[in-house]
């Protein structure tokens, strides 16, 4: 009984004493966590003063008060926001009166233009690359080959620089460009028509607005016979405002020189757009061909069992199930696409990069303007991984209810 | 805990020496190093440019890097040339990446007052002009409303364009900046650009070097002026003292009759004055920290300023730029070329 008891006492001490080593260990380990968490707050302060100490020195002024001051430098091209008392914020082209930060802005608008645009086109022309490779036509297969072999073993800036000299400043000067039905391809730049909304105010034509654009939706999303339907409504109360007048066409008129009205790509702007999303289609390509390879087998011949044509196969078995599992890596293209688009500095395309070097030229602030532009690709780089995330999520919760 | 003893050692070493380095002048570090690092273009026929042919650097900048490294270390040869970039010369200098840049910089307040840099004394009086090609059909600067102009990114010709389209109420006109002149040059050719707007001298030089000389026209318009100087880190006296008075001894040189041809003769010479300018004796030199015979090295290797002006621009160059009638001629012949008192 007393050997019981205490036989339960050791037992009651050992657990009290492993409860309290635990504790002990963990009080530890996490003292040490903290230690160095501490240790590495420290050095990042400790080299930050060091940095500013060393600026100091030197005589530079670190400051962020210079973004207001007025550029007195002209952007070719870009878009940049102004603030007007009683409309608020829009969107205008830049000019030598405003201000670095308003420039910094157009260089942004830039850098997302060519992203948005070449991660668009270069997911479609990757996934075209990548089902092409496996083609059953020999030419196809071979030239999708051959391009996405060529693509990818070129360095991205000699591509660049190719596309622009070799390529896009090669078409005629605009005096005697090609014109057809107002789409003008010059070397000052691709012009396009463009619809004008004149019919600011009139019930009628705000009517047929809605019912042209319900028309749209209804020809893109229905996937029945009233898809017809809906096109041909599209195109009936399109013919009907463009006669009435609702809606004009813009057409670019070529002076002496360049063009103005209707809307226009720039020479730099295609370059670069050309160069990324050739570089990053073929390792797109690379991707989704990858995925249809890592697809058992017995789905192609169970399908082709079924009596699916090739082209069916492809659409409603590979490919859904190839998008589920590429997306990760599709977001991972699509980070260093748009990090990639800093290379238009070689073609004076003027992205957020071409401007922080004009910025840092003209002011001195180089530092600050390097951790603007940093700051930048980062929170775009993060926007971008939480888009794709939430779209993988999505797709991969459906792909789980099914 | 090591690590961290480690670490904090590591820090106060670095510590140490940002606060050593930041008290010595560039003058010692180049004495100790023995190699001057001089910051200059390569594509800039006249002022800094890589002689294909020969595989040498050539042209007034270069010859003023020769100068200093002559001046200094008493050897023309040991100077090292960094290439810079309209863009990339601010950041060369202040990083300590070169110790002196002569890259055909405009002078202008906002770069001493916002870079961190220190101007040397200006050595080309140049001016921002505009070149088109012949068959574009303009003759001057009004002919070119709307046109797209072009320039390098970060020159002083990006501000000066957009303040002449402001001076004249344009509206269409834009400008377009490449990395280099070579870009930009292949621009204007392939007609992307209507016009090419950088400082006179360059587009003599891109015009007189290019197949065809007759294709283009300089336009008679000077848009601005554009005073050319080297520049070094802020700040450090000692070693801008010493690089103005090397670059002020080959303007004196030119002035006092002393060439790279009669150096010898001259150094014999009676004369109190050469003979304390050229450092036979006592010279100049002590008190700055350079030899006394610093004004005959840098003469011995490059002549005076008028000798390598003709050199690398005169009339017998390419470049084919008269001193006569412009700034660029000594003061006693009317122009700005001016040394301070030596005496």
């Amino acid at each position: 009984m007393a050997l019981e008891q205490a036989n339960a006492g050791v037992a009651r001490s050992d657990a009290a004493s492993i409860v309290a080593r635990r504790r002990r260990n963990r009080v530890k380990y996490q003292a040490t966590q903290l230690a160095i968490v501490v240790v590495a707050i420290a050095l990042v302060l400790l080299l930050g003063m060091l940095v500013n100490s060393g600026l100091a020195q030197r005589g530079i002024n670190f400051t962020f008060t210079f973004l207001w001051n007025s550029a007195g430098f002209d952007i070719s091209e870009g878009k940049t926001v102004v603030f007007d008392q009683s409309i608020g914020p829009r969107l205008t082209d830049f000019t030598a009166d405003l201000n670095l930060a308003q420039a910094f802005v157009a260089g942004l608008f830039n850098t997302l233009k060519v992203a948005i645009l070449g991660i668009v086109l270069s997911t479609v022309l990757g996934t075209l690359f990548g089902v092409g490779r496996l083609s059953t036509n020999w030419v196809v297969r071979n030239l999708c080959f051959w391009v996405v072999e060529f693509v990818r073993n070129t360095p991205l800036l000699i591509q660049i620089v190719f596309w622009y000299f070799a390529v896009v400043l090669q078409f005629p000067a605009i005096a005697s460009a090609a014109k057809f039905h107002g789409v003008i391809i010059s070397q000052q730049g691709l012009y396009l028509p463009t619809l004008t909304w004149q019919g600011a105010g009139d019930a009628v034509a705000l009517v047929l607005l809605t019912a042209c654009v319900v028309a749209i939706v209804g020809t893109i999303f229905d996937r029945g016979r009233a898809r017809w339907l809906c096109c041909a409504v599209a195109v009936v109360v399109f013919a009907l405002m463009l006669g009435k007048g609702t809606i004009a066409v813009d057409f670019p008129m070529a002076s002496k020189f360049k063009a103005s009205g209707g809307t226009s790509i720039s020479p730099e702007m295609a370059a670069l757009l050309l160069g990324i999303v050739f570089n990053s289609a073929s390792y797109i390509a690379e991707i989704v061909r990858g995925a249809i390879d890592t697809l058992p087998k017995g789905q192609w011949e169970a399908a082709a069992a079924l009596g699916l044509s090739r082209r069916d196969i492809v659409n409603d078995i590979i490919l859904p199930q190839v998008f589920r599992v590429v997306l990760p890596s599709f977001g991972n293209q699509y980070i260093s696409l748009t990090k990639n688009t800093a290379l238009g500095i070689a073609i004076g395309y003027p992205d957020l990069f071409n401007i922080y070097g004009t910025v840092a030229n003209q002011t001195g602030h180089s530092l600050e303007g390097i951790i603007i532009v940093m700051l930048a690709y980062l929170v775009i780089s993060w926007i971008i991984s939480a888009i794709v995330g939430a779209i993988d999520h999505r797709l991969n919760a459906v792909g789980a209810a099914r | 805990m090591t690590l961290l003893k480690i670490l904090t050692a590591g820090f106060l070493a670095g510590l140490a020496f940002v606060a050593t380095e930041a008290s010595a002048s560039v003058l010692d570090t180049v004495k100790q190093r023995g190699v001057l690092n001089c910051g200059t273009d390569n594509t800039a026929p006249g002022f800094g440019y890589l002689n294909t042919a020969t595989g040498k650097m050539e042209g007034l900048d270069v010859d003023f890097c020769k100068a200093i490294a002559a001046g200094v270390l008493g050897d023309a040869s040991k100077v090292k040339f960094v290439t810079v970039t309209d863009k990339s010369r601010f950041d060369a200098v202040l990083t300590g990446q070169v110790d002196v840049v002569f890259a055909h910089t405009t002078m202008k307040p906002a770069r001493e007052s916002a870079i961190a840099i220190d101007f040397l004394p200006i050595n080309f009086y140049d001016g921002t002009g505009i070149m088109v090609k012949v068959a574009s059909g303009a003759k001057q600067f009004a002919d070119l409303d709307g046109a797209t102009f072009c320039t390098t990114q970060g020159s002083a010709t990006e501000t000066v364009l957009s303040s002449a389209f402001k001076a004249r109420g344009w509206k269409d006109s834009k400008v377009l900046t490449y990395e280099n002149l070579e870009k930009l040059f292949a621009a204007l050719n392939s007609g992307r650009c209507n016009a090419m707007s950088t400082d006179r001298s360059a587009l003599a030089a891109w015009a007189g070097n290019s197949a065809k000389p007759a294709d283009y026209l300089i336009l008679p318009d000077t848009l601005d002026k554009s005073p050319f100087a080297g520049f070094v880190v802020a700040n450090d006296s000692r070693w801008r003292n010493a690089l103005r008075w090397i670059s002020y001894g080959l303007f004196q040189a030119e002035e006092s009759g002393v060439t790279q041809a009669n150096l010898e003769e001259k150094l014999k010479s009676n004369d109190p004055f050469i003979q304390k300018f050229l450092g036979v004796g006592a010279g100049f030199g002590k008190d700055f920290g350079l030899p006394d015979d610093f004004n005959a090295q840098a003469i011995k290797a490059v002549g005076n300023y008028g000798e390598l002006y003709d050199r690398n621009l005169g009339p017998k160059t390419k470049m084919f730029l008269d001193r006569k009638g412009t700034p660029n001629a000594p003061w006693t012949e009317g122009g700005a070329i001016y040394s301070p008192l030596w005496n």
